[in-house]
């Protein structure tokens, strides 16, 4: 499944880290994402953190977004 | 607002449909996404009503459970049949009949059949039960098989024997290059999967943009994201220039995870594969490479296993190329449903059909 949902890190361990996502904990594997850090965002998809999520980034979607209906009529 | 909240915000997104209206196009534009979780999201959003008058979003081969042909699920059902073995599997895959029966039907005849949630799961099991051979069914994209590819790592670090996978993993660029050399599909822009993209990056797009000079965007999940996806898709076509668009950068970088293509291609090699609806797909499918060869479940399996053909009258296979939609399969909410599924299409959470089903209304 492509589903991944977004989770914070809280703690990092040694190939695993805990994660938090509305006041759920689990551990999540970060081989896939080594230089993960407490405090980042993470996806994840079947018990591994696949990317961070670049929350300047996502401001700037949204952004881009708001550019664009501004010149809808 | 939150930033999760302004994703989901219905009144930009009627703000965007306005301007996908302000393109000016005239017509239902043909895009194909390759993506569940993208057919879901379509749906979930009510997109698919708010752009019904400017885009037919074609739900392509992106449900992994969809394309998996009967011989891998008669291959998982052989090995059940041996006391000494455990099937751990995602439980999408459970119901999916093979030729003759289903690892449900296999589970309550008494099979060892372990439902998991990650292929970690699996591996704990294999240790907590060294008197069994655990076998993990290896099925989704590149999304999935990355982390496939690290516990088996993870396996051969710590020497755990009795840990196989059955591999069934399919590449989505190669699938999209074969979708597009179909005389009899017309795709005038493709929707790029996220999370696939957040592992390969943008790079394995550009040959289908030069080829075939069809456009690819890649997209998130959130209603924002794919309203801004389908208008950049558009936009494309408008300006008639096909090009690789990143639309989901707060995930997918232009080199994807380096990491986990690393480690993908370090326990897998790429080689043709076969898909259901669509054949076999040139370097579409991933093999465990020679020094892994002590996990490959394939040397458990000791005759010939022949397919049979699927029944006669499902049509799953024309559904994943997108050449029907559910609504055109006569078995549709008729004989196939979630509770009596025919195929894997209505099976999986994912699936065409079983998405279409549930928003039938």
């Amino acid at each position: 499944m492509c589903l991944a949902y977004p989770m914070q890190i809280k703690e990092v361990k040694i190939n695993s880290a805990i994660a938090e996502v509305d006041g759920i904990t689990r551990e999540v594997n970060i081989l896939l994402l080594p230089d993960v850090q407490k405090g980042d965002y993470v996806m994840v998809h079947a018990g591994f953190a696949i990317e961070k999520v670049n929350r300047e980034e996502a401001e700037k979607t949204l952004e881009l977004f708001r550019e664009y209906y501004k010149h809808a009529a | 607002m939150l930033l999760e909240e302004k994703l989901k915000d219905k009144h930009l997104i009627k703000k965007i449909a306005r301007r996908i209206h302000v393109l000016g196009l005239n017509r239902k534009v043909n895009l194909m996404e390759v993506c569940g979780t993208h057919t879901y999201s379509f749906f979930r959003s009510g997109l698919n009503d708010v752009l019904s008058d400017y885009v037919n979003l074609i739900s392509g081969p992106g449900c992994p459970v969809c394309i998996t042909e009967n011989l891998f699920v008669d291959k998982a059902i052989y090995l059940s049949k041996n006391k000494k073995n455990v099937i751990a599997t995602f439980g999408d895959l459970l119901k999916v009949k093979g030729s003759l029966s289903s690892l449900y039907r296999e589970k309550s005849n008494g099979a060892n059949i372990l439902i998991v949630y990650s292929p970690l799961d699996a591996l704990e099991f294999a240790l907590k039960n060294k008197d069994k051979r655990i076998i993990f069914l290896g099925v989704g994209f590149e999304t999935t098989a990355p982390l496939v590819a690290a516990t088996i790592k993870e396996a051969g670090n710590r020497k755990i024997k009795n840990f196989f996978v059955l591999t069934g993993h399919r590449l989505i660029p190669p699938a999209m290059e074969a979708l597009c050399q179909d005389k009899n599909i017309n795709i005038e822009g493709f929707i790029c999967p996220g999370h696939v993209s957040a592992i390969i990056g943008e790079l394995p797009y550009y040959p289908i943009v030069e080829k075939y000079k069809i456009g690819c965007v890649i997209c998130g999940f959130e209603p924002v994201d794919m309203v801004l996806g389908i208008y950049t898709a558009l936009k494309q076509i408008k300006n008639a220039r096909p090009a690789v668009d990143n639309e989901y950068r707060r995930v997918v970088k232009k080199e994807g995870n380096a990491t986990a293509i690393k480690i993908m291609y370090e326990v897998f090699q790429a080689g043709d594969a076969g898909w259901r609806g669509l054949g076999i797909i040139t370097n579409s499918g991933l093999f465990l490479n020679k020094n892994y060869a002590e996990f490959n479940a394939e040397n458990l399996i000791k005759t010939v296993i022949k397919e049979k053909k699927a029944a006669a009258n499902c049509l799953c296979a024309e559904v994943v190329k997108g050449k029907i939609t559910p609504r055109q399969c006569p078995l549709f909410t008729v004989e196939c449903s979630p509770a009596n599924p025919i195929g894997p299409c209505m099976i999986s959470l994912e699936g065409t059909c079983r998405i279409y089903y549930e928003y039938r209304n």
